[in-house]
């Protein structure tokens, strides 16, 4: 399966949209106030799988789009999670290689990392704009993001697989 | 990024945005949409012979409350004419409905199911049955965004309603607690007393309650005692909302100029 080729990549492109569309469904589903601070950050989490797996089709550009869309989603100044999504899309770029090679559990650790990095940069350029909290819980997400990855990753590689996105 | 702090023109871009959003957001109100209804079909007859019977006599005492007050209402109104000054003019309501939520815990927005399409005006207030619940900050064609009175960056001007002292009341980032700026020491503050708007600044309509005072702490050691309020409007559970249309005098004041967010007042 030499998923690098040109010849061979295209169809899916609708498959990968949806996935994206049903995690930002996903990411403005209303919960009750305490779990909403450990909500999971899927569009992160479904844009680090699809960068790792076929970095060729989904890159910085898709990351930025998303981001926009989350950025009126979540209510904030345009482009800060632009700007975090298209950073995490360029680290997964970098390390894609190894990721796909890492065991499932050092990559849920990876995610943690990037997801950190991604909820760090969001909340830091937040504060800016007049946003702020005194506690670190807004990391939550990064662990529950970490705890849920297997599942995602599963669940992704058979729609992946099914639909024969290359 | 910063062009969206400070430029009008990129909100109308905003819009669009969220205008693409806007059946993301139907469809993940559906779940809760399907389950009101489901359970609107599956209540017994007993439990909803019951229901009638607590709102028949709710609407009852209602009444009997409207009774009272159109009479005060005229009295009022001849009153004033006697002083000659300005009549007092009611405000009209548009019933609307919550369909989201914030997903970012630091913000306390709603997301409304009307919108610039339904003549919904920038720092609109809204209501619901119990109180103030906040104002519109953000506008799409057809849904709109509400910042509640909860929030960390919403201030609103409040007065007691026993003996019309004036403050600001300051959201803290929690849903259940506000809190009052700046009350005096010697200010005659009690627990239990209502806070109601108090319409200064003229975004909100005078009156309408706010809050209900839980906590006054006096420290001699501080500069101003601290006064801990707990909203009256069901922040968190209300799904039917009512947005306020100013009578058009007001609305003259209470509309933002052009490339301004909102008046530096309401932001903190």
């Amino acid at each position: 399966m030499n998923s690098g080729s040109p010849a061979q990549t295209g169809g899916g492109g609708f498959i990968i949209l949806g996935t994206f569309i049903v995690g930002l469904m996903l990411s403005q589903i209303p919960l009750p106030y305490f779990i909403e601070w450990a909500r999971p950050e899927w569009v992160a989490m479904i844009l680090i799988y699809w960068v790792m797996a076929l970095p060729h089709r989904v890159g910085m550009g898709m990351a930025f789009c998303l981001g926009l869309l989350l950025d009126v989603i979540k209510g904030s100044v345009l482009g800060l999670n632009a700007l975090s999504l298209t950073i995490i899309a360029f680290l997964t770029l970098l390390l894609h290689q190894r990721l796909r090679m890492f065991p499932i559990v050092q990559q849920a650790l990876m995610v943690m990392v990037f997801v950190g990095i991604n909820q760090l940069l969001f909340h830091w350029m937040q504060a800016f704009t007049g946003y702020t909290g005194d506690s670190l819980v807004f990391l939550l997400p990064c662990l529950v993001s970490a705890v849920l990855w297997p599942w995602l990753f599963v669940v992704l590689r058979g729609v992946r697989r099914v639909f024969r996105i290359k | 990024m910063a062009a969206d702090l400070y430029s009008a023109n990129v909100r109308d871009g905003r819009a669009y945005l969220s205008l693409i959003l806007t059946p993301l957001q139907w469809i993940v109100d559906v779940p809760s949409r399907l389950a009101g209804e489901v359970s609107d079909v599956v209540v017994d007859r007993s439990l909803l012979l019951k229901e009638n019977a607590k709102l028949k006599s709710e609407a009852l005492l209602l009444e009997r409350k409207v009774q009272q007050n159109s009479a005060l209402w005229h009295e009022n109104d001849r009153l004033r004419s006697l002083l000659v000054s300005s009549k007092r003019v009611d405000e009209s309501v548009q019933l609307v409905e919550l369909i989201g939520v914030n997903p970012d815990p630091f913000q306390h927005q709603v997301i409304i199911n009307k919108g610039s399409e339904n003549e919904v005006v920038l720092g609109q207030p809204i209501l619901d049955a119990g109180g103030v619940m906040g104002q519109v900050t953000e506008m799409s064609h057809y849904t709109s965004r509400v910042m509640l009175i909860t929030d960390a960056r919403h201030a609103l001007p409040v007065e007691i309603n026993r003996n019309g002292f004036r403050t600001i009341a300051l959201g803290k980032g929690q849903l259940d607690e506000l809190e009052l700026d700046h009350v005096p020491d010697t200010a005659d503050i009690k627990a239990n007393d209502l806070v109601i708007t108090s319409g200064l600044g003229g975004r909100f309509p005078r009156g309408y309650p706010v809050a209900i005072v839980s906590e006054v702490i006096r420290d001699p050691g501080q500069q101003f005692a601290r006064v801990r309020i707990k909203p009256t409007a069901l922040l968190d559970k209300s799904r039917h909302l009512l947005l306020v249309t100013m009578p058009a005098e007001v609305e003259e004041i209470a509309l933002p100029l052009k490339g301004e967010v909102l008046p530096s007042k309401e932001i903190q």
